[in-house]
């Protein structure tokens, strides 16, 4: 890698002094992407803020009947937490799911959603469940407003995740089929029953992750696998590349919503 | 009886420090003065070099040196070489293009060695890496295989069509006549995925210069120090063989990629001398090895089976196309050609085979032997071929193959395509492998997972492999360079400990364990007080190393050899002390008797009077120490019965292995427990070959599964827990311990099995690896799958 500075701020306040002040340098969460990245130097910041000190990024707690959980809390801890199994197992299940135990014992929701690999499985949770991303600017930013592109989102270059805030779904579950060498998502989908209407998001199949409408709509007329055989999945948009073929892609993508939906129940 | 000795499960005694993180690896060795190597490398497969600005590297902070391919010409080091002569059909020898140190003019595949940094610091020698300022003109590159004949790029400028050689073996027009009259033709065309062989210590090296001596030392990854120290000297020339000392310490894997002579190894030798005798250490990082390990593998065959109108098989008619990449290596030559084609026959007595094959360079990394080398080519076209014969004829797999059987009555057998197999028991193999996985009970398996949405199935493969590589005269009448024998010396110390110095060199297989279980039981003495040393040219006599599952069948033979002398000798002193005729001393158990008598002394007693000859026989030499040479009569040829079963998910196209059979003839086995876990690596890689791996370039020859992220290698959960069998074993014949070798037997067989499993489940055969998609897309067109569904 090359060289930087290397900053571990023990407050959010002082990790957005230090963003602010140097425009080049990037922010470490769980490393699981950026450090692969730096050592192949790929990257060349000016400076590496580590937010893994502080504390209140931290966390799992109940609110307004959802859970909101901090942008630095591992998946490990979400998945191993009884609270999340409790009001939200799904999300416990998703992220019992992701890499392997060295990456959940690493990898942060906050990292994870910033980042936005078009492959990675929390912006699936996130969407799906329609949550509300909190940032250092005080801003409260919806799931469908917060992922923009292929590892693109809302953030504004100064602008921290501290925490993600889930509402509690009536039904919800995620069903992943993992790309066998990567083992990222090649498609996942994620379907919730909210209140505010049936969500279904996948990720993995595309550039970045998205709601299926078609799938949604279909749902919402009847919660069935029925439903989701009779829906035609666009594969126009989807991703083609030496894993899987969009039209394979498509085809995964009712599989997996249907499993999803067996899980969910 | 002798404790821990041949046939017991002695668990390894090198694994304690590998399992804790104490073993010595290349890069765990650090010395005085030590600097780093990092190597430019091309980015475009095909291009020419117009111009190197080494100005702005040398530079930057803490560079030692910046070298390229015109000083390595101005050295006059020689090229890297391929040690094999294959001949064309029309006699001429192969076309071997140009393959320097650092590239010279023209820059051959993605990851082709440019030039190299050498600095104080790792990140300095990037740093200036990065700096080098090489300009390139890009050339239209050929990547594909099936059409490299045509390719507008040559890939050696001299080298017509990109075709190195054009070689047959067997007699044709006898196939040709018995096409003529066959009452059916199989036909196939075929596949074999190429890999990268992944070894989990990445290649590394540390040259040394030292101007005192005037001698040089080189630490690397190898699998065969001497012939590292024979090549470098003979023909890069950097230094005189006995000036030379090559070490080889923990090699963490191999798989054949580390048997050969690269140019990195070679550079930092020649760059430590650059440098004023300062040591330069290279590892390379794992996209390296991606790129530029020797990959294996890379055919495409059409293969023709006739038969008669009961299923005997009467001719086997090969082409094969295979992949050099862009240049030879070191054993290249000999893998699609006398490792493929002469395993032809398998297991069968087809009485006329004929095979040509075509090998060419391409804008790829080079391709050479990995686990298995050309015999998992053969035992996959030929066991593919024979499965879907047996269902174009309505016969079953199993009995297609029982009727075609070598007979265990026929041995030695001589076989249509050069090899004459010395034992073996088909039959024996296959009826306990379908005993083991319930053969007559599949399909009421099949009907259970079908009421569960799941295709099962059900593949049979019966391997055979030439292993034990020798002998030296028959190898030298093929081409081959070198000759492929093996040494051992045995040494006692006064204490009555032993010391056994071999050729061999071990990188996973457990020689530490399995030699000195060996020794123990040959001279009688405790497992614990034998130490095994290798991997040393200045501790251990010349040797041709490890591959082709030849260390216990040839070196282990050596050092059987070397105990057979000392034991000699040991009755001489033996009758000496005792009195007796030496004509009347038997040894046994560690114990030198005077034959019906109860008169004895121990070996450590005799061995103790060989270093303190007071009174000892007149004119015999003092001292216990033997040294042998083995050059075997013949390959081994182990032999088995995989079977696999499968099911497969008919929704995404997913494989899943239910139940996978390995019976194996690997002659006497001297640790069954080193030896099922030789094939339980072996497996998993054919495995890992069949659903899992397979390189990917793209049209410009980028490398596209250059990660771990992209190049699937198998995990524990993609596998099975095995059942391994050894208990069928035919004696070999070439080697006093009747062993055979099993290092390569699971990559060999294990393919196969798996693709004749799926085709079995679906009604398709599925090109390699099976990868849920092609599996989907395969279902999508097969009515079988189509009415399950």
């Amino acid at each position: 890698m090359y060289a930087f500075d290397y900053h571990r701020p023990t407050s959010l306040a002082e990790a957005a002094q230090l963003l602010a002040g140097n425009p080049e340098a990037k922010l470490l969460a769980g490393g699981q992407t950026y450090i692969p990245t730096l050592k192949q130097r790929l990257a060349k910041p000016s400076a590496v803020i580590d937010l893994g000190r502080i504390a209140e990024l931290r966390g799992i707690t109940e609110e307004a009947g959802g859970l909101t959980i901090g942008a630095m809390t591992r998946h490990a801890e979400v998945a191993g937490s009884p609270l999340v199994k409790r009001v939200i197992p799904a999300l416990a299940a998703l992220a019992e799911g992701i890499g392997d135990p060295q990456v959940r014992n690493r990898g942060t929701l906050g990292g994870s959603i910033a980042n936005n690999d078009p492959a990675a499985d929390y912006p699936a949770a996130v969407l799906g469940l329609g949550a509300t991303v909190r940032t250092s600017k005080g801003r409260a930013i919806a799931a469908d407003d917060f992922f923009t592109g292929m590892f693109e989102t809302a953030l504004e270059p100064d602008e921290i995740v501290t925490a993600v805030h889930f509402p509690k779904p009536e039904k919800a579950a995620y069903a992943k089929f993992p790309n066998p060498a990567s083992r990222y998502a090649i498609v996942g989908v994620f379907l919730a029953k909210t209140a505010g209407g049936v969500r279904v998001a996948v990720t993995g199949a595309a550039p970045c992750v998205f709601r299926a409408t078609a799938l949604e709509q279909a749902l919402a007329q009847s919660w069935s696998a029925a439903s989701i055989d009779g829906v035609t999945i666009d594969a126009s948009n989807l991703n083609s590349d030496i894993h899987a073929q969009a039209d394979y892609r498509a085809h995964l993508i009712k599989v997996m919503a249907k499993r999803a939906l067996a899980a969910a129940g | 009886m002798v404790d821990k000795g041949i046939g017991a499960r002695v668990p390894r005694k090198e694994d304690l420090r590998f399992i804790t993180g104490r073993g010595r690896y290349t890069d765990d060795i650090n010395q005085p003065g030590q600097v780093y190597a990092v190597f430019v490398r091309s980015p475009h497969a095909h291009a020419r070099i117009k111009r190197i600005d080494k100005g702005p590297a040398l530079a930057m902070p803490g560079v030692l040196a910046v070298l390229d391919g015109q000083d390595v010409a101005a050295d006059g080091l020689g090229n890297l070489i391929c040690g094999w002569l294959v001949k064309s059909k029309d006699g001429s020898p192969m076309k071997m293009g140009k393959h320097p140190l650092l590239a010279q003019e023209k820059v051959r595949y993605v990851g082709d060695r440019v030039a190299v940094v050498v600095a104080e610091t790792r990140e300095q020698a990037k740093d200036a890496a990065e700096a080098l300022v090489v300009e390139y003109e890009e050339l239209p590159a050929v990547v594909d295989l099936a059409h490299a004949h045509d390719a507008p790029a040559l890939v050696h400028d001299e080298i017509p069509n990109n075709l190195c050689y054009d070689w047959e073996l067997g007699d044709k027009a006898a196939v040709d006549a018995a096409f003529a009259k066959a009452h059916h033709v199989t036909k196939m065309e075929l596949v074999n995925n190429r890999l990268v062989p992944n070894a989990m210590e990445p290649r590394a090296a540390i040259g040394h210069y030292d101007p005192g001596q005037d001698a040089y030392t080189l630490y690397l990854t190898s699998q065969n120090p001497h012939v590292h120290r024979l090549v470098i000297s003979a023909f890069i020339g950097i230094a005189p063989e006995h000036k030379l000392r090559v070490v080889a310490p923990d090699v963490g894997g191999g798989f054949g990629s580390k048997i050969f002579i690269y140019g990195e190894e070679c550079v930092v030798l020649w760059a430590s001398k650059k440098v004023g005798g300062r040591p330069v250490k290279w590892v390379a990082e794992r996209s390296e090895s991606f790129l530029t390990d020797a990959h294996g593998r890379d055919h495409v065959t059409t293969a023709e089976l006739a038969l008669d109108k009961d299923g005997n098989f009467l001719a086997l008619r090969v082409n094969t196309k295979a992949n050099l990449g862009g240049y030879m290596s070191t054993f290249s030559s000999c893998i699609p050609t006398y490792l493929y084609a002469t395993l032809l026959a398998g297991q069968y007595k087809t009485p006329a085979i004929y095979c040509d094959v075509q090998a060419y360079y391409t804008n790829t990394a080079p391709v050479d032997a990995y686990r298995g080398a050309g015999r998992p080519e053969a035992s996959f076209l030929l066991e593919t071929l024979v499965d879907q014969a047996a269902i174009e004829m309505g016969m079953d797999p199993a009995e297609i193959r029982r009727k075609n059987f070598i007979p265990k009555t026929a041995f030695p057998y001589q076989t249509p395509v050069a090899l004459v197999y010395d034992t073996g028991d088909y039959e024996a193999c296959l009826d306990e492998a379908l005993r083991l996985v319930d053969y007559a009970g599949f399909p009421a398996r099949r009907a259970e997972s079908e009421r569960r949405g799941k295709l099962r199935g059900i593949g049979i493969s019966c391997y055979i492999e030439a292993c034990g590589i020798a002998p030296s005269a028959v190898v030298g009448s093929l081409g081959a360079g070198v000759g492929l024998w093996e040494s051992a010396k045995v040494r006692f110390t006064h204490t009555g400990k032993v010391q056994v110095l071999t050729g061999t060199h071990t990188h996973g297989q457990g020689h530490e364990t399995t030699f000195s279980q060996l020794v123990a039981e040959k001279l009688g003495v405790p497992y614990e007080d034998v130490e095994v040393i290798h991997g040393d040219t200045e501790k251990t006599p010349v040797g041709m190393g490890t591959y082709g599952s030849r260390s216990l069948a040839v070196g282990g033979e050596a050092i059987v050899k070397a105990c057979d002398k000392i034991i000699a000798k040991g009755k001489k002193i033996a009758a000496h002390l005792l009195e007796a005729s030496e004509a009347d001393i038997e040894f046994k158990d560690g114990k030198f008797t005077v034959a019906g008598t109860d008169k004895s002394k121990t070996i450590g007693e005799v061995v103790f009077a060989a270093y303190v000859p007071h009174n000892y026989p007149p004119g015999l030499e003092p001292g216990m120490e033997e040294g042998a040479f083995f050059d075997p009569p013949n390959f081994t040829f182990p032999a088995g019965t995989y079977v696999c079963e499968v099911e497969v998910d008919p929704q995404t196209g997913e494989v899943d292995i239910v139940k996978f059979v390995a019976v194996d003839d690997f002659g006497n086995v001297v640790n069954p427990l080193i030896v099922e876990g030789q094939v339980h690596g072996g497996l998993v890689q054919g495995i890992g070959q069949a659903l899992l791996e397979g390189v990917r370039y793209d049209e410009g020859g980028q490398l596209l599964t250059g990660s771990y992220m992209d190049y699937c290698m198998p995990r524990a959960d993609d596998v099975p827990s095995f059942e391994v069998h050894t208990s069928r074993g035919t004696a070999c014949t070439s080697n006093s311990l009747g062993v055979k070798g099993c290092g390569e037997a699971g990559a060999i067989g294990a393919p196969a099995a798996v693709i004749n499993a799926i085709r079995n489940a679906i009604g398709v055969r599925v090109e390699m690896p099976a990868t849920p998609e092609r599996v989907w897309r395969a279902i999508q067109a097969s009515p079988l799958a189509k009415a399950a569904e």
